[in-house]
Parts: structure tokens; sequence; C-alpha cells
């Protein structure tokens, strides 16, 4: 109960402003494409050389925090998540959003990344020491069955049928093999000056999401004169309350998956947010509804990518590791005031420790706050003409590429991969597995050659990869997800022409 | 009108030929970007921020210099993007890591070696030490190499990637010591192959003095002997070199940090770096703060950095001759 005793210093003039600051600015950098979390908090940090060591730590919570909720904005209201965690937010959020139902699909969001945030943080404040076991529980091995089990999602996840989202999803593997290969240095597929350092996440996920978008109004603007883009009605906030809780499934499964994955460094929450959706899919009795705008989607993606910021900060608070690469930054926050994280930092700095946890906690319900105003405005965004609303989207889509690494490269990544994705999706194939594939490819090609190698050198290759529990649990759960997406397939085949993919998309857009 | 453009085009040239003519005065008359090939939180980045945070003022550049992050490979994206890409107007500097880059142009495939590149200054020189974790039954470099001999090629230990300062340490503990062994690169770097050790995936590594410090302090692992010619008395006073150990051992895998520019740099550009980022490096603020974060500092002027580039470019040639 110890933070609830530093809980004061959060409320101090200075620090509050810090904390809101924090919020607000986190909010509107999540909600730009191609700024994540990551990139914002380094943006922050040195705003904080001058600040107190609390001072400057609250401001990087803060703005952590609200980042990853941000980025559902643009998700929901342009389909262009704004960092790889809201990935899971467009496939029912986006749809809601053309419904009409844009305020309601932003109030859930918040209120479930309100809940979700909440529980990750009081996971950090009560379970740390039992946490920071688990997270080193994690080795070469199991990081790479988890990301089998990834790769099993692919096919499920929002196509039109499990054989297109497959092949998107190998699409996205080979885009990964793009560049020099993490472990050996090796050069695969270069054959542009652009892509020699491989595809980056962030310009591939605006390309694949906004551009399709982007030519989808224009072409939509020339067609029709009153080209309006979407309305939204009203939505009363308790209404939110009151469906946020009774989909008690969707909130559990996200906010415990989203939880457990921020805790295994190197995974971090890019694929929180799709593994909890295609979890709670699989679980919903209505599993059929997702991904034509069901509220559940929504909730399970938002409580999860945000249940897992505590989480994640689990491994660099007690052991000094960064478990992500957002941790990493804020590792040097800490360091550059000479504050060193360990077991030891609760006792040598509990001011500074609490304080930056509580941040987090003040954080998640002053972003919950903004949030929800901020849903009471997606009216007049969504009334914007879809021409100008096209300009301003391609103009943040290339702004965002760009700002990742001052690169050209990355905006004609961005555009070629935008526009071959306008293509793809005629024909029923979807973005979401693409991306998927593009972030499992590493990890589990990087998990694998180390586990070889570790294997090769000790108990062979066989025993290492497939004894002890965590291996067996995992191989389980990815043996019970294939079986899962098989039954389903032949149950009820889904098969999908090029007239009722063209169909589906007029319909949506 | 013709005229008048053919002589604003002489009156331009005439311009810039007379700014390069005076040795650039006016340098720096805009902000400075500094490219460093690793991620955003990694060591490298981190001292980059720091003792760059100085630049505005009257007595540094006058400029602030903006830290631009080109990760990817062990610093081969970012480098390859310095040496063919970077535009050579003293505007665009970069961040190098020696041995790494000097042993990856070495390996081949890349497009830079130490002649595509300036040094200006030296800022930083981080050993590499041999950690275990804090219950491993290894308790000096004697109980490590005796292991190795009966396990030939079974003793795991993590490093950062191939080619960078780790892996040369580990070629060189191998040399020296007269064993094989499974050196493991981690594709997540230092703090990746730190966390490979505390977890118990391996049963050693080689890592930054600075990241190994910290995570001492913390209690998780051992710091077990090191890579260089003297003991740190600033951090490790304790910890005995390889040297001390028995082993033949150098420091050629000395992780150093400095800041150079593109080959093709106006000359005056560059003796007026040279001039003012070391006297940059000494400011007091710049120092306490890497202190605070357990950074070893090592500033070096732009002529003994090219020394230490010709010594490094020999010793590891003959390292890697036998790879």
């Amino acid at each position: 109960m110890e933070f609830l005793f530093y809980l004061g210093d959060v409320f101090t003039p200075i620090n509050f402003g810090l904390l809101l600051l924090g919020t607000v600015g986190g909010l509107i950098l999540g909600a730009t494409p191609g700024l994540s979390p990551t990139m914002a908090v380094a943006l922050l940090i040195p705003f904080t050389f001058k600040l107190e060591p609390q001072q400057g730590l609250i401001l990087l919570g803060a703005a952590y925090t609200s980042t990853v909720a941000g980025g559902a904005v643009s998700a929901i209201l342009l389909k262009i998540p704004g960092a790889p965690a809201n990935i899971a937010t467009t496939l029912d959020g986006h749809t809601m959003a053309t419904k009409g139902e844009g305020a309601k699909a932003l109030q859930l969001s918040f209120l479930a990344s309100a809940v979700g945030g909440l529980f990750g943080v009081f996971l950090l404040i009560f379970l740390t020491p039992v946490l920071a076991g688990w997270a080193l529980a994690f080795g070469p091995s199991h990081l790479f069955w988890l990301a089998i089990l990834g790769v099993t999602v692919i096919g499920t996840l929002d196509s039109s049928s499990v054989v297109k989202g497959l092949l998107s999803g190998c699409i996205g593997l080979w885009l990964a093999t793009i560049g020099f290969d993490d472990i050996m240095g090796a050069q695969r597929f270069i054959f542009h000056p652009s892509v020699s350092g491989g595809i980056n996440v962030i310009p591939a996920l605006i390309g694949l999401f906004a551009i399709p978008q982007v030519i989808t109004m224009f072409t939509k603007g020339r067609s029709s004169e009153d080209a309006e883009v979407i309305s939204v009605e009203r939505h009363p906030i308790r209404l939110a309350f009151i469906e946020v809780f009774r989909r008690k499934t969707a909130l559990a499964i996200g906010t415990l998956t989203g939880s457990i994955i921020g805790l295994i460094p190197g995974v971090g929450g890019q694929i929180a947010g799709l593994v909890a959706y295609d979890q709670s899919k699989k679980f919903s009795r209505e599993s059929e509804k997702f991904g034509t705008g069901h509220s559940e989607g929504v909730i399970a993606a938002e409580s999860a990518n945000n249940a897992m910021v505590g989480p994640s900060l689990v491994p660099l608070l007690t052991l000094s590791i960064p478990g992500s690469p957002t941790a990493a930054v804020l590792l040097g926050g800490l360091l550059i005031h000479g504050i060193f994280p360990g077991p030891d930092l609760f006792m040598n700095y509990p001011q500074v420790a609490w304080t930056f946890i509580n941040s987090m906690l003040i954080g998640q319900i002053l972003m919950c706050v903004l949030g929800l105003y901020i849903a009471g405005l997606a009216a007049s965004v969504a009334r914007v003409p879809h021409a100008v609303m096209a300009a301003t989207v391609l103009g943040l889509a290339v702004f965002g590429s760009y700002s990742v690494q001052n690169s050209m490269g990355d905006v004609y990544v961005m555009a070629t991969l935008g526009i071959a994705m306008y293509f793809l999706e005629r024909f029923g194939f979807s973005a979401a597995p693409l991306v998927l594939g593009l972030i499992l490819g590493p990890i589990a090609e990087a998990n694998f050659i180390q586990g070889s190698m570790i294997a090769n050198a000790t108990v062979g290759t066989g025993a290492y990869f497939f004894t002890g529990w965590l291996n067996w649990l995992l191989i389980l759960i990815v043996l019970a997800s294939v079986s899962y997406s098989v039954w389903m397939e032949i149950t009820a085949r889904r098969y999908t022409t090029k007239d009722d993919a063209v169909a589906k998309e007029e319909a949506l857009s | 009108m013709k005229h008048l453009i053919a002589g604003a085009a002489l009156a331009m040239a005439a311009m810039t030929g007379s700014a390069f003519a005076d040795g650039h005065a006016d340098y720096p008359d805009r902000p400075v970007m500094m490219m460093v090939s690793y991620g955003a939180g990694g060591a490298t980045d981190f001292q980059a921020r720091i003792v760059t945070m100085t630049a505005g003022n009257e007595d540094a550049l006058g400029m602030p210099i903006a830290i631009v992050n080109r990760p990817g490979a062990g610093g081969r994206v970012g480098w390859n993007w310095f040496a063919s890409e970077a535009e050579a107007d003293g505007y665009t500097l970069g961040a190098y890591n020696i041995p790494h880059f000097i042993a990856q142009s070495i390996e081949g495939g890349v497009s830079y070696s130490a002649d595509s590149f300036e040094p200006i200054a030296n800022w930083g020189a981080d050993p590499a030490v041999f950690v275990v974790g804090a219950d491993s039954a290894f308790n000096s470099m004697e109980d490590v190499v005796a292991y190795a001999k009966e396990n030939p090629g079974g003793l795991t230990f993590s490093g950062a990637g191939l080619f960078v300062g780790h892996h040369i340490a580990a070629l060189q503990l191998e040399k020296a010591a007269g064993v094989k062994l499974a050196y493991i690169p981690n594709n997540a770097g230092g703090a990746g192959a730190m966390r490979a050790v505390i977890a118990g995936d391996v049963l050693g590594g080689v890592n930054n003095l600075s990241d190994a410090f910290r995570a001492q302090q913390a209690g998780n692992v051992k710091i077990l002997g090191v890579f260089d010619l003297e003991r740190n008395a600033e951090f490790l006073p304790d910890v005995p070199t390889m040297q001390e150990q028995g082993f033949d051992i150098d420091n050629a895998s000395v992780n150093f940090r400095g800041v150079m520019v593109p080959k093709g740099t106006p000359q005056g550009i560059i003796d007026k770096l040279a001039e003012t980022v070391p006297a940059m490096f000494e400011n007091q603020r710049v120092q306490s703060r890497m202190a605070a974060g357990g950074s070893p500092m090592a500033i070096m002027t732009r002529d003994e950095v090219l020394e230490m580039w010709a010594a490094r470019q020999k010793t590891l040639e003959e390292l890697l001759a036998g790879l």
C-alpha cells in the first residue's frame, strides 16, 4: 500500500500540470499515424533534462500511457492504426464508424483502455516480484513457439477466407525477410537502396492501411457529388459504460492476454491486441459478428494494448532490462538522472519510483476522461468532405513515414505497399494478417536461430524445442488454435469470389 | 533579362565561392543532424544524446545537434546510409562504434570501410566484460575455461551480435585460452544478451561494462573479467583484467564511441569540428550526466582517433583472418 503514501505527490500543481500535459500531448501524438509510443517518449526525453527526476518521469509515464490509447482514434475514424498495437482496433472499430457508430466505438475503446490499463498498473504495483520471474521464463524456444502461435492467428483474422488470410500472412513473412538478417547480417532481397534497412513496420503499417483508404475516398468522390464521409450518431456515455461491463468475456480476455504478453520481453504490445482479439473471437458466443462492427472486438483489442503498459515495465524496474523499445527509452530517462533501476529502486528512490507508477495510474483515468471528451468531437471530424479528408490523410501518411527515421526511402516503401494493398483488397485480402506476418517473421526467425545455436551446443534441437512444461503448453495452444481454424473452415466453408469482395468493399465504403 | 539571370548566377557562384574560401566562418548556421546506427534507448543512443546536449551553447557549435536513429543489422544499415547517401556538407554527423564498423567492413557485404569516414573526436570507451548469473558456479575466468575444456563447444555465452565488440572479445578469448566456445549472438542487442544471462538461457555472456555494472548493482550478475589493458578504476576496481588471469588479450574489443563525418566534407568544417567537439565533451554538465549514467568517458582528438582507427584495422584484420 506504499503507493498510496506517495499518491499526494502526483497532485502538486507542477506535477499535475505535467501529467495533464503528458496526457494531452500523448493523445495527440498517439493519434498521429507514424508517431508510435516509442517515438513519442523519445521526443519528450530532451524536455526531462531540465526537470527533477520525478517530474520527468511523470511526463514520460503519462505520455506512454496515453499514446497507446490515442492510437485508437485514428484506427477507428480513419482505419489507420496509430501504432502496431492498434491494428486489431481497426477491424471492428472502423467498421463501427462506417455504420455511424464512431462516437460509440471511441467511448468503448477509451473505457476498455482504462480498465485494462488500471489492471496492468495494479499488477505492476502488487505483483512485481512474482512477475519478474515470469518475464525471465521465456527463453528463445518459448518465444519461437509464441511467434508460431501468432502465425496461427493469421488464418482466421479478418479475411474473407482462411486461405487468403494465410496468403497475406505469407506475403508479410516474406516482406520481413527483406534487408539484413538480424543475427548473421546476411543481405536478402535488397533490390533497391530504400529497403536496404529492411521494411520498417511503421511505414508499412501506414501504407497498408491508409493508402487503400485514400484511393477509395478519391474514387468515390468522383462518382458521387454529395460525397460526405460517415455520419456519427450521438451516443450517451452511460450506455457505453453499460456496454463495456456487459461484455465481460471480451474485457477479461483482453485484459489478461494483454498483461501476460506485455510481460514477455521482446514481444511487447505489438501483438497483444491481435492475439486478444483472436482469442475473444474464439471464446465469444457471437463470434460470427466479429469484423462487422462488433463492440467486443474493440473492447478486447483496446483493453489488451493498454493492459500491457504496466507489466511491460516489470523487467525494467526490477531487473534493469528494458523489455520493449519504449522501456529502453524510459531507461535512458532514468539513467540521465543517475537512477539505476533494479530491486533496490523502490528502497533507494521510493519517491521517484512510486510517483512514476502513480502517474501512470492517474494518467489512465485522465486519459479516459479526455478520451471520452474527444469521442464527443468525433462527429466534426467525420463531417469533413472526402476530398479534404483524403488529402489530409495522405499528408499525414507521408509525414508519418518520413518522420520515423528522416528517410524518403520509407515514404517510397509506404506508397508502394499501399498501392499494392489497394489491389489486394479488391480480391478479398486484408492488411491485418499481412502486418502480423511482418511483425512475427523476425521474432520467429531470430529466436529459432538463437535457440538452435544454444541447442547444438548443449542438449540438441529436439530436446531444446520440445521439452519443458512451457514449451508443451505453448505447443498445445498452437495445436488447439490450428484445429479450431481447420474445424471452422470445414463446417462453414467461406468462399469469396472477386465479385463478393468488391460487393463487400462497396458496402463498407 | 538573360543578362540579369546570368549576372545573378555569377553573383551566386561568387558568393558560394567566397563562403568556401573563408574557411566556413559561418558554419554552422542551422541545426546539425547526427545519425546513430542503433535504436533509441541503446547505450550508444543514450550517450550520444548526453554528449551533444550542450552543442547549442555559444562556446560549442552554437547550434543544437539532433539525433536521428537508423538502426538495423548491428549498425550496418546506418553506416551504409552514412557512407553512400549522407550529404558531406558538415550538417550530417554520424556516431561511430569501434571495433564494430571496421570488423564489419573486413567481413564484407557492406559499402563502407575506415576510409569512407573522417573522424572528429572520441567521447567514450566502454570495455567488454565477462558476466555470469549471480548464482552461477563460475567464480573466475579459470572456472569458465576449465568448463570449456571439459565440454568443447558446450559453453554457451551471449553477446550483442556478430562482428561487434562482444564478438571480437569472444574470438580473443577462444584464441588466448585455446578452447572452443559457443558464442550466441542476440538479436535484441546488449540488453537481450544480458537478459539471456540473467534468465539462465546461456551459461555466461560478454557485455558492456556500463550495462554489466548496472546489472551487478541490481544483484543479477557476477563480473569475472575485463577485456581491457587496465582495470576500470572508476566503476569496477576489483574486477581483474583478462591478462591478470593469464589470458593474452588486449583492448581490441573495447567499444570506442565518437563522432565522424562522411568523406568529402570540406576540410574547413572538419577542422572547425575537430577543434570544438572535444571541448564540448569536456563540459562539466556532460561529464556529470555521463558519470551518473555509469558510462565511462575517454575523450580523444581527431589525430588520436585516426591513429586508433589504423591500429584497430591492423589488429582486426589479423584476428578475423582465421574465420
